[in-house]
């Protein structure tokens, strides 16, 4: 196999609170290949943002990435990195598109002048350059008369605008890594559709790989060819696409599976999950997921789970590997049987 | 956190240890107490009788010295003695006049914040007035014709002139209260206005209330300060900070020490009067943690 | 815009007049008049003083005085001041100029200082630097404005007498002097008063301004920034600082009467011949006219300053321009 763009190994990123410490990402490990796509699904707090927001270390204090950690990019370990040199990776070698795209654009400058700046600051190219390639960008994100939509301000644009004018920033120097945070999460569902056709359009036309973070399934059906799913700061369980929706393994993939509407069924009500994600600073022992879990039996309380390899490219932090015939008795899970004697 | 609970005592709570924990708190408040004790007990611990002048020839001006740690004044009399008693008036001046002012500050908020229609209105337009006239000149003006005025009508005039910022943070206050919940589901339960007001309303605009009231007392320090600086405060022989530094404001260059200790003495207090209301506020008040 | 403008203006017209009807009362029902402070002196006879009174309209009833004062300042006319012998519009006017000189001044170097020292604050906030600031700052603000001047004079003046002691040109020199060495003899004047007033204002802007920065600082678009690739110093400098300028903006309101306070002492200390000094002098003698038309002018100040700020906030804001 050929070196991966991207490689993430043992990456834990802790948050050093007056409450205690928050182990936010803990211990972990994926690649990504050249223009391949790579999805992060989990619920929120299960670690997929900050994850992302480490790779670029845009975490702020008190959060840390831990030593031991390496990410390494291009050849070169961007953990250990000085600070200018991983400016010059960041909005150029790696970009990335914000869930909120009102807030996450200046509201007091022009989009063309947003969109231009990340030119300004890694190209060699004078203002005007920059300027010209930014409508360029804007358009290639189709949106319409881009000359006149880069001398407006964000607020004079709709949401789905506002996303395009980001990608169109995400792209500006043609990076070989996007991350896109959540980034259709706060659009109509007409308009996620477009978003998410846009982006797969372009990686195809430019070569670039993807990370995309969210929180649903159906995104990733769509768009990734790999899939991380994970949960309490961890890898929970990764596999292709096709493998992962055909044979989930973890119990909580299942539980997200579960949880997705289909139209093929008609159902009663919607799955979901029971339960909440526990605070990052109290993960329980053992299997961080067993008191939602309908299979969870002594040992998942005792041992914390490895990460099994159950088939080809297809992994899984459930010790249902090693004994796959429990999977046949479910039960209540601990909080709901909490719940019934309260 | 939920917006709808009314937070009255477990902010105090939280407020209280936010507070504790503030070294600059525990400082400022220490150095207002050291201002503060020595001039409240002013007949007991002053050296000298603040206006007597003993040798107008021969102790007139004196440099610092152990017998007058801050040295005389023009008239012979023991600067030390009159910053003590000065402090004793300049801080009551200030704390009278303080009530004063978020009294009315505060009923007249209220008031415009929980009147509805033309009534609120009219209060609003009165008080958008009263904002935009300069305190001081209007001070100045004032004194200046009623310049044989009694100190208590002094006080009382500092505080008529001082409370209309107050007003508008409560007014605001109360209108922000107004839509909340806890207001409204206590006046569907039929609660009567004015129990609602005393009840709800009032318990949730102290915070503002209580930081006004300690920069305010800062404030009506340095304004008295000036006023009998200009000759128009409190008159001699009765010592004030600010007739004090007057008394030696034309020969600061040579006998520095009859103007600095009094204005040491007021931005001491000041200082600490200001840091204490920085720090209520934050604690109190984290989204409004700047200085109004 | 212009409806808007329209209406802020007539509001403070209205606002005015209200605050001469206060001040008009306020000083009318003071016992005794400014001809009864002359009461020393023994060469006045009672018939003079009465033959004053009547020159300047107190013998009247106070009604009539007021509907004749109220005339008279819609006419533009704001009265004949006693004790310097002229129309108070007139002194006023020729002071008014020197004032603004040193207001403006006072406002740049305060307003440039704020910010300089804010930005310092967030680059090392939580830092020795942003706690010394801080200190600075609230010592600053609750020195008594007068008697920061005093010192100031004292040191640079008479100890170390790099500065000439007051007044806003050199009573001798300056007519003799030629175009530069004038201009240079009005830096040298203005420089101390200037100084010390933009020392007082300047904690007022810098603690608005940290706060309106750290706030800025942790919004989403400066994580946008960094993401991708702007550096710390432009991101504070730049897009932090863009955002935080906005409700500073609104400081103007409140730093203009501040300034004014401010300036009503620094004059009189530095014998700066603007209107704090003219009032200041009015006080002895009871200029009633003159002291009226200072509470006016100040007010009017104050409405001038907000409505400024107002109109400066939706110059500034993209999101308001649309309005204008």
């Amino acid at each position: 196999m050929t070196q991966p763009l991207l490689s993430v190994q043992n990456l834990s990123t802790y948050f050093h609170t007056e409450t205690g410490v928050a182990r936010s990402v803990d211990g972990v490990s994926f690649d990504i290949g050249e223009a391949e796509t790579l999805g992060i699904v989990g619920e929120s707090g299960c670690g997929k943002s900050v994850t992302a927001l480490s790779i670029l270390r845009l975490i702020q204090a008190p959060g840390r990435i831990e030593p031991g950690s390496r990410i390494e990019f291009e050849g070169k370990d961007l953990v250990t990195l000085g600070d200018s040199a991983m400016r010059e990776i960041r909005g150029n070698r790696i970009s990335m598109i914000f869930q909120e795209p009102m807030s996450a654009l200046n509201p007091v400058f022009t989009v063309g002048d947003q969109v231009a700046e990340v030119g300004r600051v890694h190209g060699t190219g004078s203002r005007r350059d920059a300027w010209n390639h930014a409508v360029e960008m804007l358009a290639l994100t189709g949106i319409p008369s881009p000359e006149e939509r880069a001398k407006q301000y964000p607020h004079q644009l709709s949401g789905g605008m506002r996303q395009r004018v980001l990608i169109a920033m995400a792209l500006m120097m043609k990076p070989a890594l996007i991350i896109a945070d959540e980034p259709t999460t706060a659009l109509d569902v007409t308009i996620q559709a477009q978003i998410l056709d846009l982006l797969t359009d372009l990686q195809k036309k430019l070569g670039t790989s993807i990370l995309m973070i969210t929180h649903d399934l159906g995104v990733i059906a769509e768009t990734a060819s790999r899939v991380l799913v994970m949960y309490g700061g961890e890898v929970v369980e990764e596999a292709d696409v096709r493998v992962l929706f055909a044979n989930a393994h973890h119990p909580y993939t299942e539980g997200l599976m579960n949880a997705m509407p289909q139209i093929t069924h008609e159902r009663e009500r919607l799955n979901v999950i029971p339960g909440t994600v526990p605070p990052p600073t109290a993960w329980p022992s053992g299997c961080r997921f067993r008191d939602r879990c309908p299979y969870a039996w002594e040992k998942c309380e005792k041992e914390h789970p490895p990460l099994y390899q159950i088939g080809e490219r297809h992994n899984s932090r459930c010790h249902l590997a090693v004994e796959p015939e429990r999977r046949a008795h479910p039960h209540l899970p601990l909080v709901e049987q909490v719940g019934a004697t309260l | 956190m939920n917006s709808d609970t009314p937070i009255v005592i477990p902010r105090g709570w939280t407020a209280r240890s936010r507070l504790i924990r503030d070294r600059s708190t525990i400082l400022a408040s220490c150095l207002l107490l050291a201002m503060a004790i020595p001039c409240f007990l002013a007949p007991l611990i002053s050296p000298y009788d603040p206006a007597a002048q003993p040798d107008i020839v021969g102790l007139q001006s004196v440099a610092p010295s152990f017998a007058h740690p801050f040295g005389t004044d023009p008239f012979s009399r023991d600067v030390l003695s009159r910053v003590i008693y000065g402090g004793r008036l300049s801080l009551t001046v200030a704390i009278i006049a303080t009530i004063v002012s978020v009294t009315l500050g505060t009923a007249y908020g209220a008031a415009a914040g929980y009147s509805n229609g033309i009534a609120g209105a009219i209060l609003q337009r009165i008080l958008d007035a009263l904002l935009s006239i300069p305190r001081l000149l209007l001070l100045i003006a004032i004194f200046a014709a009623w310049r044989d005025a009694p100190l208590f009508y002094f006080i009382l005039v500092l505080g008529f002139t001082g409370w209309y910022g107050l007003a508008r943070l409560v007014r605001g206050q109360v209108l922000a209260l107004k839509g909340r919940d806890f207001v409204q589901s206590a006046r569907a339960l039929g609660a009567s206005r004015a129990r609602i007001f005393f009840r709800h309303v009032l318990p949730n605009v102290w915070s503002p209330v209580i930081v006004a009231a300690t920069l305010g007392i800062g404030h009506v320090i340095v304004l008295e300060a000036g006023l009998s600086y200009l000759g128009i405060g409190v008159r001699q022989p009765t010592a004030s900070w600010g007739n004090i530094i007057q008394d030696g404001s034309d020969q600061m260059a040579t006998h520095w020490w009859i103007s600095f200790f009094p204005g040491m003495a007021i931005v001491l207090t000041v200082m600490a009067f200001n840091v204490l209301g920085d720090s209520l506020l934050k604690a109190l008040e984290p989204r409004r943690s700047v200085m109004e | 815009m212009a409806a808007f403008l329209a209406r802020r203006i007539a509001q403070g017209l209205a606002v005015v007049m209200l605050v001469a009807t206060t001040v008009f009362f306020l000083i009318h029902a003071a016992p005794g008049d400014p001809f009864s402070a002359s009461m020393e002196n023994p060469g006045i006879t009672e018939g003079v003083r009465a033959a004053w009174r009547h020159t300047y309209g107190l013998d009247q009833p106070i009604g009539e005085q007021y509907v004749h004062y109220v005339a008279s300042v819609a006419r533009g006319d704001l009265g004949f001041s006693f004790s310097l012998q002229r129309p108070v519009a007139d002194a006023l006017g020729s002071a008014l100029p020197n004032t603004l000189l040193l207001m403006t001044v006072a406002l740049a170097a305060g307003f440039f200082i704020g910010i300089v020292v804010a930005i310092a604050q967030v680059r090392r906030r939580g830092k020795p630097a942003d706690h010394i600031l801080g200190a600075i700052s609230i010592f600053l603000f609750s020195v008594p404005d007068f008697w920061l001047a005093m010192l100031i004079l004292v040191a640079f003046a008479y100890w170390l007498p790099l500065f000439p002691i007051g007044g806003s040109v050199d009573p001798v020199m300056h007519d003799m002097m030629g175009s530069g060495a004038r201009a240079l003899d009005r830096v040298r004047h203005i420089i101390l008063p200037g100084l010390t007033l933009a020392l007082l204002y300047f904690p007022l802007i810098a603690r608005h301004q940290r706060a309106a920065l750290l706030d800025a600082i942790t919004a989403d678009y400066i994580t946008t920034g960094r993401a991708k690739g702007v550096s710390e110093a432009h991101l504070v400098n730049r897009h932090a600082l863009r955002n935080a300028l906005l409700p500073i903006v609104t400081i103007l309101g409140v730093a203009f009467p501040a300034l004014l306070t401010g300036a009503v002492f620094v004059e009189n200390v530095f014998s700066w011949p603007g209107m704090g000094r003219l009032i200041v002098n009015a006080i002895g003698s009871r200029d009633y006219p003159l002291l009226t038309a200072a509470v006016l002018l100040g007010s009017m100040f104050v409405i001038v300053g907000s409505i400024g700020a107002d109109v400066l906030y939706r110059a500034l804001d993209p999101r308001l321009r649309d309005e204008l």
